[in-house]
């Protein structure tokens, strides 16, 4: 099922509709009257993508936009491809699927996810994998790969699930994290891990500052990373990669639970 | 009892009997074959019957590095036991005790099951709060702090009900040394065989058991009947030519497993023939009143 957008739409646009559990069973007609409108001007499917009908387990949005928010949205399973950039909280409590933008997504892509995939292959914008205000936990599984970079705070109070930046991320990656596993293939802005309580962060190139509050444990081949590797190499090989390196240890933040940690890979 | 005779060897027409088990299966790595292998034969050793160690075990193959989890060496371990129970606390202490203290070593489930046994999860203790859990998909695992590393223990494994313990055959032979050689072939040839191990030490038997004794509390004896020592002083079931006797137990997580195991034994025995190996083949059982598996020997001829 295919639907190609026919210009930039006039206002942001709640595309949470159009996932493979809520497209099964409906007409042609049926999905065109869907209303996509975030303010209080309607703008149905219609208006704004030319729809080609076809299984809607499989999902394909021709030419992105930045006002395109929260595409796959809590998404059960079946596969959304963007073809472009998307707005705000794409892929936001996904339970299973998959959901791939070629292109770069705005920020809280992956928000809250709890299964499936998400693939991005440009660059994600901040608290990717976050949770929104007043949430107290951000990502609960599944598995997020950015081939680009990523804003500040990815994987804020992350409590389970893997995260992997091919490029570089912001400030305070990880923050805040309860759990789960982030990779990042190059440099990560300051303060990576701030207040993390557990959970695991891979810096490939390090970052620009580290916290006081993490103290360093020597560095380690550890059986543990080449089977995360193994997991990995199916992803992204430059991550399945870093992971096979002797990476030195890190372990914080000290200033709160102190059970988590940090790896640095021999690039830093 | 009829006698049938394949090139030479004289198999009973007879059957063996086995009982289903318990059973569960881990993988172990280290960083070579050595260690590896050490692990395996530490955590299988003393699990020869259920009758005195609670288990039995043994090494149902080695692995190639690219065929383990963490793309090190490892070793297959199987496990069974008469109860879920015992199972699992033999599970537990073994790789505690054996596994988790070899150099190098990890541990994965080796067998998927609806029903599972607690591996990691039961041994994550023993980090002190420092362990730390990684789930990857739909895998979960426990990583320990141990003083080389650390230790990575998958958090389950799997348990099967469908196991098989007790097939077995009996190879008779004029010496010790052409019996041996034949029990040897067998075990060499069962342990190929995969899902199955053969629990005594190399494979094989030399003291079978009956059930009971004269004694009070003894819940199993010397098969005298099998004893060729005894072969005047009791009911025996040994021609005048024998004067040797061993036999290979074989525990399998199928019935189709031990079936194979059996088969492979028989064919590699008769292959030796009689002169350099045994010269007769039989099998253990009860009467086939009290395990719901038998093996006919008829059925696994070569």
């Amino acid at each position: 099922m295919t639907f190609s957008l026919r210009r930039r739409p006039d206002q942001r646009l709640d595309l949470s509709p159009l996932v493979p559990h809520l497209l099964g069973g409906k007409t042609a007609a049926e999905i065109e009257r869907v209303e996509l409108q975030t303010t209080r001007a309607r703008v149905s499917v219609a208006e704004v993508f030319r729809l080609r009908m076809g299984d809607p387990g499989s999902v394909r949005i021709e030419g992105g936009c930045e006002r395109l928010d929260r595409i796959g949205r809590a998404m059960t399973g079946g596969e959304v491809v963007v073809e472009g950039d998307v707005g705000v909280q794409a892929g936001r409590l996904m339970t299973g699927g998959r959901l791939v933008l070629h292109g770069n997504a705005g920020p809280w892509a992956a928000s809250g996810l709890k299964g499936g995939v998400v693939e991005i292959d440009g660059t994600a914008g901040d608290f990717l994998g976050g949770p929104l205000a007043g949430e107290m936990a951000g990502m609960r599984g599944g598995t997020v790969i950015v081939h680009g970079g990523a804003g500040d705070r990815a994987g804020d109070r992350m409590r389970r699930g893997t995260i992997i930046i091919e490029g570089r991320a912001g400030a305070y990656a990880g923050s805040r994290m309860i759990a789960g596993t982030m990779i990042v293939g190059r440099k990560a802005g300051a303060l990576p891990g701030f207040l993390m309580k557990r959970g695991t962060i891979v810096l490939g190139e390090g970052c620009s500052v580290i916290s006081p509050t993490f103290v360093d444990c020597g560095r380690h081949e550890l059986v543990a990373m080449r089977l995360w590797a193994g997991f990995v190499d199916p992803l992204s090989k430059p991550a399945a990669a870093l992971l096979r390196q002797p990476l030195r240890r890190l372990a914080g933040d000290m200033a709160v639970l102190g059970k988590g940690e940090i790896f640095i890979g021999n690039r830093n | 009892m009829r006698v049938l005779t394949v090139k030479g060897v004289r198999i009973d027409d007879t059957f063996a009997e086995a009982f289903d088990m318990r059973a569960t299966a881990v993988i172990i790595t280290a960083d070579s074959p050595r260690w590896a292998r050490q692990a395996a034969i530490a955590m299988t050793g003393f699990a020869t019957s259920v009758i005195g160690c609670g288990c039995e075990a043994g090494i149902d193959r080695e692995l190639a590095a690219k065929q383990t989890p963490d793309r090190r060496p490892g070793a297959r371990v199987l496990l069974f036991a008469v109860s879920t129970s015992e199972l699992q606390k033999q599970l537990a202490a073994r790789v505690a005790q054996c596994v988790l203290t070899s150099p190098g070593s990890a541990c994965y489930a080796g067998i998927e099951g609806e029903e599972t046994l607690r591996l990691g999860n039961a041994l994550r203790y023993f980090g002190d709060g420092w362990q730390i859990s990684k789930r990857f998909g739909a895998k979960h695992f426990w990583r320990i702090p141990v003083m080389d590393g650390e230790f990575v223990c998958e958090a389950t494994t799997g348990l099967t009900r469908k196991a098989v313990g007790g097939g077995n055959l009996l190879i008779i032979g004029r010496t010790t040394e052409t019996t041996r050689a034949a029990a040897e072939a067998a075990a060499a040839a069962i342990a190929k065989v995969p899902d199955a191990i053969a629990p005594f030490p190399g494979g094989i038997a030399r003291a079978g058991s009956k059930v009971g004794s004269k004694y009070k509390g003894v819940p199993a004896s010397t098969n005298d009947a099998y004893c060729p020592t005894l072969r005047g002083a009791v009911k025996t079931s040994l021609d005048a030519d024998a004067g040797s006797v061993l036999e290979i137990v074989i525990d399998g997580l199928t019935s189709d497993a031990v079936a194979r195991a059996m088969r492979a034994g028989v064919a590699a025995i008769v292959k030796l023939g009689p002169k350099r190996g045994a010269m007769r083949i039989s099998a253990g059982n009860y009467g086939g009143k009290l395990g719901p598996h038998h093996y006919h020997l008829r059925d696994l001829l070569p």
